[in-house]
């Protein structure tokens, strides 16, 4: 049983993999084989190098044959090459991949508990001052824009913290934590907090009211008239039927995230996938767009996948559906 | 000593709009081994008065007294409470499928049960037991539907899950709040004589919460009629349906359909119950009552003998009015004829609302 589930969400996922990219090949390719290599090349690429293009790339050839070779070379993980950056498009967004992954790794961490954790005390002391205090927290956390939270903290870190003797945090360039965890951490702490704040007013907003609903359900009341203590009726019982739209939503934000965090890698400098997709649409950079496109599609697909798996384990009616 | 002993019971929920006042000065009790019906219609207050004494109403005014075993369950400690909720006194409610929770096993939730009361209680002789309970409800290869999820059972099956749940640490008493409600009339049947066999067997009090007054003639020993929050008729069972005092308890005996053959037309009880904000002054029926008097529209009547302390009713009908009989309608007429002529010497023309 579910094995078959498992299959068929896998089919599923590959074939709307098939479609992402088949979708981005008619956008890119079709055309004349002029138009086609101007736009691989670069709009201030001289007229010899999109010649070569041509040739290299088989642009003349049939269309067919094109989407066989754009397909053949997916499967093989090529990209195709930057012809402005001289670079292969796999080893840009290889190179890219490490900053983005941790940034959202360590966020979702923060954001995931205290979102939780948020929503939960929340929702057991409803239309408190608790309640109240969080509810403002969430408003300005969702309607504060990032870029602007970014720049604050960074702010306060040079000019408040910095000045007072605290100059551990510093925004700069990615470090890996595998080659100095202290670096990493001074440079990811920031970005961090950043990201995670936005998201933990969002996750803190839907805990709640995943919360309000499922403690007024009737197995809530059987669990109180079975004399579980209170602490189990909220964990046990209560959170545990609460995450389902948790999980749904964390699973859709970081593969979102993933294809590349836009504004936080840009307040901070970090050189993520996001940055590398800022500076390849500035550029005109065409092969990094498809292959940057095609990479955020697979997170998004498999993150999804990762959801459809997950939730049948957190929701055994889902596995006969 | 009784097992519950429930003395003027008020509880009372703020709201935005006013105080909903759900329960006004009720009384009940029951023995070991016994059954005690409450009837009413929704609204009445039947359901919130048993989840007061469990302490499930949140955020309630309660006052009165609840003496079970001894003592009082509203006001002791919340932790002392819940040592009881479950272990000695269990609930199986309405929806069994709402009221399992869909994301665990049956089995685990009956060890939970178990295990919460009784933690020396290992994990496989708690599930041996809850596969025990099972068989013992009726549930076919209890072995291994221990492990199926609630989903997986029909609704029939599902409330024998409860009603295991509910036996699981064998509870003095056991509160089953409209059990049958959700069922299937056949399946009904069986619920409820299982109900009865396993309270036989156990030697549990049952406290029997219905609209259905067909449920309660089967089982019940004594039978409380509630409306509008208050007690309105209090008597055994057979008192009650061949000798009801109260014209709301014959309404909702006369809105049964009888399986006598003749085809007649059902007597419903007219008007709809009061707003638990605005209550109407006087005796709560009495918008909807067909013997209206005129003390009835400003004093409210107490619950006053009728035929011997066991046979309590809160109507200002003479004591002797009781019963379907021409006697007791001959009464009942008298006596709204002078209450009707008392009237026409002060007050306006108020009609009875039907």
């Amino acid at each position: 049983m579910f094995a078959r589930f498992l299959i068929r969400r896998v089919v599923f996922a590959a074939v709307v993999l098939w479609l992402v990219t088949t979708t981005v090949f008619i956008l890119f390719y079709v055309g004349s084989a002029e138009t086609v290599a101007r736009r691989i090349a670069g709009p201030r690429a001289p007229q010899a190098v999109v010649e070569q293009i041509k040739a290299n790339l088989g642009l003349t050839d049939p269309l067919f044959t094109q989407y066989r070779r754009f397909l053949g070379g997916l499967f093989h993980g090529d990209l195709g090459t930057s012809f402005i950056l001289n670079t292969p498009v796999g080893t840009l967004l290889w190179q890219s991949l490490p900053a983005t992954l941790w940034l959202v790794a360590g966020a979702s961490v923060l954001w995931l508990v205290a979102g939780i954790a948020g929503g939960v005390v929340s929702a057991t002391h409803a239309r408190t001052w608790i309640d109240k205090g969080t509810t403002l927290f969430v408003l300005t956390g969702v309607s504060l824009p990032t870029f602007v939270l970014g720049l604050l903290m960074i702010f306060i870190a040079l000019s408040v913290l910095a000045p007072l003797g605290f100059a551990f945090l510093k925004p700069g360039a990615f470090v890996s934590p595998f080659a100095d965890p202290v670096e990493f951490l001074r440079v990811m702490i920031m970005p961090w907090f950043c990201l995670a704040l936005v998201q933990t007013a969002v996750y803190t907003r839907l805990t709640r009211g995943s919360m309000l609903d499922v403690l007024g359900e009737d197995y809530i009341r059987t669990a109180r008239a079975k004399g579980v203590p209170e602490r189990a009726v909220v964990y046990r019982h209560g959170l545990r039927a609460a995450l389902t739209p948790v999980i749904t939503q964390f699973g859709v934000d970081i593969g979102t995230l993933l294809g590349g965090v836009v504004v936080t890698e840009s307040v901070f400098g970090l050189q993520g996938l996001g940055q590398l997709m800022i500076r390849s649409v500035r550029d005109g950079d065409l092969p990094v767009i498809i292959g940057a496109a095609i990479l955020a599609s697979i997170f998004i697909v498999v993150s999804n996948l990762v959801v459809d798996v997950a939730y049948s384990f957190l929701d055994p009616r889902v596995r006969l559906a | 000593m009784r097992l519950l002993e429930v003395t003027d019971l008020r509880v009372s929920f703020p709201t935005p709009d006013g105080v909903v006042q759900a329960v006004r000065g009720v009384s009940f009790g029951v023995d070991r081994g016994r059954t005690l019906g409450i009837v009413g219609e929704s609204g009445s207050g039947k359901s919130v008065s048993t989840q007061t004494l469990m302490g499930l109403t949140r955020g309630a005014t309660v006052t009165g007294a609840a003496l079970f075993e001894g003592r009082d369950l509203l006001t002791m400690p919340r932790e002392e409470l819940r040592r009881l909720r479950g272990a000695r006194i269990a609930m199986i409610f309405q929806d069994p499928l709402s009221s399992l929770h869909p994301l665990y096993r049956v089995g685990r939730q009956i060890v939970e049960m178990i295990r919460v009361h009784e933690p020396e209680v290992g994990r496989e002789q708690a599930r041996g037991r809850a596969a025990e309970l099972l068989g013992l409800v009726g549930i076919p290869r209890p072995a291994e539907r221990v492990d199926d999820f609630p989903h997986q059972f029909s609704g029939g099956m599902r409330q024998r899950v409860m009603i295991a749940m509910a036996l699981a640490l064998n509870p003095a008493l056991i509160i089953a709040d409209e059990p049958t409600t959700a069922l299937d009339a056949t399946v009904q049947a069986q619920i409820i004589d299982l109900m009865v066999r396993l309270q036989r067997e156990f030697d549990t009090a049952l406290i029997m919460i219905t609209h259905d007054l067909g449920v309660i003639a089967d089982i019940a020993d004594d039978v409380l009629v509630m409306y509008a929050g208050k007690p309105a008729e209090y008597a055994d069972r057979r008192t009650l349906y061949y000798r009801a005092h109260h014209p709301y308890t014959t309404g909702l005996l006369e809105s049964i359909p009888k399986a006598t053959g003749t085809r007649e037309r059902l007597q419903p009880v007219p008007g709809q119950p009061p707003s638990l904000i605005h209550l109407p002054p006087g005796c709560v029926f009495h918008p909807r009552c067909r013997h209206v008097m005129d003390r009835c529209r400003s004093e409210e009547p107490p619950m006053l003998a009728v035929a011997g302390e066991g046979h309590r009713s809160a109507c200002w009908l003479p004591g002797a009015a009781v019963g379907p009989g021409a006697e007791a309608e001959r009464l009942r007429d008298e006596a709204q004829a002078a209450g009707t002529r008392r009237r026409d010497k002060g007050e306006g023309d108020v009609a009875p609302a039907d």
